[in-house]
């Protein structure tokens, strides 16, 4: 029922699998990427620190750039960089680098098709007790709106890894979205990953519906399906790091094995990546679809599991919206 | 009213009694920011205990005086002073950062009466106090606004177009008041974005500075009337305060902007605040 091909992690669904944070696969793939490509820079708004950026300063001081706590300053001196020839990847909480500095983002950047990496770190609710003002829930719908911007959400720290270095090989803007809290680490370093392809977990002998998901919760759509195929019934689970360029083809070639789909990100349920697959199957195959996500509302303190649970993201609401959808 | 000196020193053992509030909701919590609150404790306990015109029973009423507090994440400060004053039970700060709570990690206007407005993203205070002010000045009331920032968020673009706006228009009846205690994430702020000769600069855009230690009660509370005397212009009152301070192991770290005490951290924090830092073991014991 596992992809083969997707060489998951061999304690896939062990209590003991690895948990990492993907920003962790941020501070690692930039280090990498600076080592291949001398153009690599970091800039940092006064949170190297929790960004990982500072993994990048320690390697190559030179090329990091301490911005102070100044979003909007740290966009557009990128995209000058850009201009000239340098890779930047900036860096801080998403709520404010997309979410503050937008504008900037659209003109200098979007608009310039400057190869600026904007890093979103801190995204969605699972950054816990902070609350509302720091759980940035509406950054891929802003990024995926701006033409030419490539939107990535990894799974796991590995393929956040693997996501920046092929960022910074990209033409042009890229958004890559990490989050605060440890999750497992469900790829291996033989995941197979391009930015644009999305990638099957699991394939059922008899597939009755499809989760589709990004980020992190595609572990947890992983857990559903291994859930559903306990109670006799078979879902499939398409891991879909890149949000924009979306695999059509993939998303197409899944809908038409089911009857109905589910979407899960950890975002606002309007706008985002669910609003995305929605855009696909409603103009070439339009079939019934849930849409998990948060239902248009701000997040709030609590620990991640407590708040992943209240806005019905965890692998049994998973299950409970897939089956209802069934009308099981 | 002139202050008497034991005005003074009922406000400082209210200060104490803070800072206690503030290392058990920490606790509690287990995340969230020490160094800036305990920083905070003085002034936030003058705010509340003496300057501000405001009803812990009614905070809707409409002549109160706004605080604005536009670094968000030294919260813990004003849940502790407001409940110390009456807003809420005490009890309820060892709810912080918890699910379900009013208390959240960073303020919510909507959440818990008498915060005024949302904050925690840096840089969004001095403007928005600088609306309320234009909008009293423009209805004619008398009521005051103050906004505290931090130094770091000095950083913010945004602190400066509301520096300029504020001074264009000659806002007398803002107050504003930063926290200059050197520190912010990623170090000391001179080295990650230098801000001297900050005083100038809010001279340059045609605002009174007054300069202060941020921890004399006494001194903060004259530059506040200071403020009020002062009409053709909005002030700044640059407290210079001591990160941590009250806990002399941490004062001045910049390590302890983000993260709460453990336990047992949190024991012998409590020991030296209530001990006065040694000195009422030594002279009572
Ligand atoms: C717009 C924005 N960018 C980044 C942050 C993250 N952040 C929270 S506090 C802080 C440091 C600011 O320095 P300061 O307020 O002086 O810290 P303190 O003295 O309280 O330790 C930063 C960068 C934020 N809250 N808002
Ligand atoms: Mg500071």
């Amino acid at each position: 029922m596992l992809n083969k091909e997707a060489y998951l992690s061999a304690k896939i669904f062990a209590d003991d699998i690895e948990q990492k944070a993907t920003r962790d696969g941020f501070g690692t793939g930039v280090v990498e990427a600076g080592t291949t490509d001398a153009r690599v820079v970091v800039l940092s708004a006064d949170l190297k620190e929790s960004t990982r950026a500072e993994v990048f300063e320690k390697a190559f001081p030179d090329r990091f750039v301490e911005m102070g706590v100044a979003e909007q300053n740290m966009a557009t001196v990128a995209a000058g960089m850009a201009l000239a020839n340098k890779i930047p990847f900036i860096t801080s909480y998403a709520a404010f680098n997309p979410g503050r500095n937008y504008e900037q983002i659209r003109t200098t950047i979007a608009l310039n098709h400057a190869a600026v990496k904007i890093c979103g770190m801190h995204a969605g609710v699972s950054v816990g007790p902070d609350g509302a003002t720091h759980q940035m829930l509406e950054d891929i719908g802003l990024m995926r709106m701006l033409p030419g911007m490539t939107v990535i959400v990894p799974g796991d720290a590995t393929e956040a890894h693997k996501a920046v270095i092929a960022a910074a090989k990209t033409d042009g803007p890229v958004y890559i979205r990490f989050g605060r809290s440890a999750t497992p680490v469900f790829t291996t370093p033989e995941t197979p990953f391009t930015i644009g392809k999305a990638l099957r977990l699991f394939d059922p002998i008899n597939p009755e519906v499809a989760l589709l998901s990004t980020g992190a919760l595609s572990y947890n759509a992983l857990l559903a399906a291994q859930m559903l195929h306990e109670q006799g019934v078979g879902a499939i689970v398409l891991h879909i790091p890149t949000v924009k360029p979306l695999d059509t083809e993939a998303v197409l070639e899944v809908a038409k094995q089911v009857p109905a789909v589910v979407t899960i990100e950890e975002h606002q349920a309007h706008g985002g990546f669910g609003s995305a697959i929605a855009e696909c199957l409603a103009q070439s195959h339009p079939l019934p679809m849930r849409i998990l996500g948060v239902q248009d509302q701000f997040g709030q303190s609590g620990t991640p599991e407590e708040l992943l649970r209240h806005y019905e993201l965890d692998s049994e609401s998973i299950v409970k919206a897939a089956k209802s959808l069934l009308a099981l | 009213m002139a202050l008497t000196d034991s005005d003074i020193s009922q406000l400082e053992n209210t200060a104490e009694e803070i800072r206690e509030t503030i290392i058990s909701m920490l606790v509690a919590a287990g995340s969230g920011h020490t160094a800036g609150p305990l920083g905070m404790a003085d002034i936030f306990t003058a705010f509340y205990f003496h300057i501000l015109k405001h009803d812990p029973l009614h905070p809707d009423d409409a002549d109160r005086d706004r605080l604005i507090l536009s670094n968000g994440h030294i919260v813990p400060v004003r849940y502790a002073a407001m409940a110390h004053a009456g807003y809420f039970d005490v009890l309820e700060c060892a709810t912080l950062r918890q699910f379900g709570s009013r208390l959240q990690g960073h303020p919510e206007r909507l959440r818990l009466p008498g915060l005024e407005t949302t904050s925690g993203p840096l840089g969004e205070g001095l403007s928005q106090a600088s609306g309320m002010a234009y909008a009293f000045r423009m209805d004619e009331k008398k009521n005051r606004v103050y906004c505290l920032m931090s130094d770091g968020e000095q950083d913010e673009g945004n602190i400066w177009e509301a520096v300029m706006f504020a001074g264009k228009y000659r806002l007398s009846n803002l107050t504003a008041v930063m926290d200059r205690n050197n520190i912010q994430i990623d170090g000391m702020t001179e080295d990650v974005m230098s801000l001297e000769p900050i005083a100038d600069k809010y001279r340059a855009f045609n605002w009174h500075v007054i300069e202060v230690d941020g921890h004399n009660v006494r001194q903060f509370i004259e530059a506040i009337d200071e403020a009020k005397a002062v009409v053709e212009k909005p002030t700044i009152i640059i407290a210079h305060t001591i990160p941590g301070k009250g806990v002399p192991e941490i004062e001045g770290d910049y390590r302890w902007h983000g993260k709460p005490p453990t336990k047992e951290e949190a024991q012998r924090f409590l020991k030296e605040i209530r001990t006065m830092n040694g000195k009422v073991t030594q002279e009572y014991a």
